[in-house]
């Protein structure tokens, strides 16, 4: 078995008011130097093996249902490490 | 003879019996659709009713595109059918691809529900031929994600092909880019709002009748057809 990270995240441009409302709540908590906090999502997909034709897949599921290419980026790659 | 027009209930979908009620009242036989079919049951038009559809999971409206009957509604969508996505509607026909740009969350990170005026741009689309071209009327609006948002090339060409349908008047609730409130596809049949036009179909309850029109124009343009 295999892992496979997709990381999505809001496009640059993109207001993400979510990280913006943690980014306010760090101050109240004490903690300074933080200037932007920018929040994604992150999936975690349990695939036989990370093959070529298994990443291509995961790609099209990313671009397809798990991002919304208008508003959003991601990036997909296999977990390295051992499996939890 | 009336006009059938079809509502769509996803799970999650909230004002599906309002809209239904909207289509009555503006003179047309509402017919329930169900998420899971892959059928029109033959509608003349289609609208997609507000709510939380799969409880807004993943992103509003993703996981609705993919409900069996959003292949038939695309279809008729590219056919000429007239099709309304009122709200959550909106949000999935936009992540059906059947309209330009996305929803986002509110800029001021808050729900909002407020008697909305709008601006009506296109007097000229399916579903807004009972307007005039500046008409102003007020609906409710309540929505968590109505920010609409499209890249700079995308908002230059709706704005140049007369695209934007509704627009906000006053204040700008959500931070919705160029103060818009719904758009249109190319053709005009397919048309996006946020705001509910289907609450505002009588005065007993709501701002007013405003929203009566958007369900008139489909109606009266399905029986002059």
């Amino acid at each position: 078995m295999a892992r496979i990270i997709v990381d999505v995240m809001p496009k640059p441009e993109i207001l993400d008011p979510q990280g913006k409302a943690v980014h306010g709540a760090l101050p109240r908590l004490g903690f300074t130097g933080v200037s932007d906090v920018r929040q994604g999502k992150r999936f975690e997909l349990e695939v036989e093996s990370a093959d070529e034709t298994t990443l291509a897949e995961v790609d099209r599921i990313a671009a397809t249902l798990l991002s919304n290419p208008v508003i959003e980026d991601y990036a997909v790659r296999v977990e390295s490490g051992e499996p939890a | 003879m009336s006009a059938r027009v079809g509502v769509v209930t996803f799970p999650g979908s909230l004002d599906d019996v309002d809209a239904q009620r909207a289509v009555r009242l503006a003179g047309g036989e509402p017919v329930a659709l169900w998420h899971g079919d892959h059928d029109l049951q033959d509608v003349d038009a289609v609208v997609l009713p507000g709510g939380f559809s799969y409880g807004d999971y993943l992103r509003a409206g993703a996981i609705a595109r993919f409900a069996p009957v959003m292949t038939e509604v695309v279809a008729a969508a590219e056919r000429g059918v007239p099709v309304l996505g009122i709200c959550n509607g909106f949000q999935v026909l936009c992540e059906s691809h059947l309209l330009p740009g996305a929803l986002i969350r509110n800029d001021h990170r808050t729900f909002i529900c407020r008697d909305q005026v709008l601006r009506v741009e296109n007097a000229d689309t399916a579903w807004t031929r009972d307007y005039s071209a500046g008409q102003e009327i007020t609906i409710p609006l309540k929505n968590g994600e109505g920010g609409f948002v499209a890249d700079a090339a995308t908002i230059e060409r709706l704005e140049g092909e007369g695209r934007v349908v509704f627009r906000y008047v006053g204040v700008n609730p959500n931070g919705s880019v160029a103060d818009i409130a719904g758009i249109t596809n190319e053709r005009g049949n397919v048309v996006g709002l946020m705001p509910h036009p289907e609450h505002a179909v009588e005065d007993l309850c709501g701002p007013g009748t405003d929203g009566l029109g958007l369900f008139t124009s489909a109606l009266k343009n399905l029986l002059a057809a």
